[in-house]
């Protein structure tokens, strides 16, 4: 499968060298270029060695995705670390390039859960962490 | 009519004022503390503080109540979202968004998220009226109704100077609605002599321009130049 991966933060890089182990091709899109060291890290060889790719470009940015090789991609994982960057570029992945695969980071609560009633796959880790801290805070009383 | 204007920079602040002097109830919100501190000396309750892409914030200024939403915040992937949650979340009626990147245009389209303003379109748009270089100048689009207006000015050596507008095969889908002359305007008849310098307006269906140039001014000859 062809994964491409958009925000290399602490998340998107590590959901992309887990998806690279496990044998899927993966195309990294991050606008810093020193978010590649992140892809690097805990690897014995580059990135680009062990057979990921990776682009510098804005997630917005229709020749950036392109070049990141968004037309060609099974799955997208949008995990910048704005939410309506994620969800803008998690519709137009669905509208305009017709991925069915198309997962996306929201950390605001609220807007993860009406996008997912409109349809998205949306991951919300700030309702995860509400609800592990309740469940801690539980166990204690 | 009640208006949430999302975004108190320069654009949304003096759209504050002008829709609360034309007797509008309006909310403005605005989400870096010391913008909304200067605006709010002058605007008062009219401007609220908080991050108009929460749905709070959106709730507390009223947002089931507005008839209008206008998002002109410095970003195209907020103005997007505020709009599309404005009209997909609340039944808000009418939205309006800035288009800061023209390049992030075809996402406003994409999206469905109409009209979508972009000052350098606006400007391409007057230049292009001040300086036709392609002979016809867009005057209007009928989105919705897939129609445009378009503007063509009359050369001497163009094939139409001279012709009876009845003698003019245009295109199927397209119609010489108006004539500018000397300064007037009339509803040209099949009867009349279209002449040159003569300023035509035509309605037609979109993707017929270079039929239409073709007519007016064929090998590339320019009758606005």
């Amino acid at each position: 499968m062809f994964i491409l991966v958009v925000g290399a933060g602490r998340v998107g890089s590590t959901v992309a060298k887990w998806a690279l182990a496990e044998g899927h091709d993966v195309s990294v899109l991050d606008e810093d270029p020193l978010s590649h060291e992140r892809l690097d890290n805990e690897l014995d060889t580059s990135w680009e060695e062990a057979g990921g790719r990776f682009t510098v470009g804005t997630a917005l940015e229709i020749d950036a995705l392109t070049e990141a090789g968004i037309t060609e991609a099974d799955t997208v994982i949008v995990c910048t670390d704005g939410d309506n960057t994620n969800l803008v570029v998690a519709q137009i992945a669905r509208r305009r390039y017709g991925i069915d695969g198309v997962i996306v980071r929201v950390l605001d609560p609220r807007r993860a859960e009406w996008y997912r009633e409109q349809g998205l796959s949306t991951i919300c880790p700030t309702a995860v962490a509400i609800d592990m801290l309740e469940q801690a805070v539980t166990a204690l009383t | 009519m009640y208006v949430i204007i999302a975004g108190a920079g320069k654009v949304g602040w003096n759209l504050a004022r002008e829709l609360i002097d034309k007797g509008h109830e309006v909310t403005l919100l605005e989400n870096d503390r010391r913008r909304y501190l200067v605006v709010e000396q002058e605007l008062e309750h009219a401007v609220q503080y908080g991050d108009a892409s929460e749905l709070w914030v959106l709730e507390r200024a009223g947002i089931q109540r507005a008839d209008l939403v206008i998002a002109v915040t410095g970003d195209d992937e907020d103005n997007i979202l505020i709009c599309q949650m404005a009209r997909d979340k609340y039944d808000v009626e009418r939205i309006v968004a800035r288009v800061n990147n023209p390049r992030n245009l075809d996402h406003f389209k994409e999206l469905g998220i109409e009209p979508a303003v972009s000052a350098t379109d606006l400007i391409l748009r007057l230049i292009e009226h001040e300086v036709p270089q392609y002979g016809l100048v867009h005057l209007l689009d009928l989105a919705g109704d897939r129609l445009e207006i378009i503007e063509l000015i009359v050369n001497p050596d163009s094939p139409v100077a001279g012709e009876r507008v009845g003698d003019i095969a245009m295109p199927d889908g397209s119609l010489i609605i108006s004539v500018l002359r000397e300064g007037g305007g009339f509803v040209p008849q099949s009867e009349t002599v279209i002449e040159a310098g003569d300023e035509v307006l035509v309605v037609l269906d979109p993707g017929l321009e270079d039929d239409i140039t073709a007519r007016f001014a064929p090998n590339g000859s320019r009758p606005g130049g």
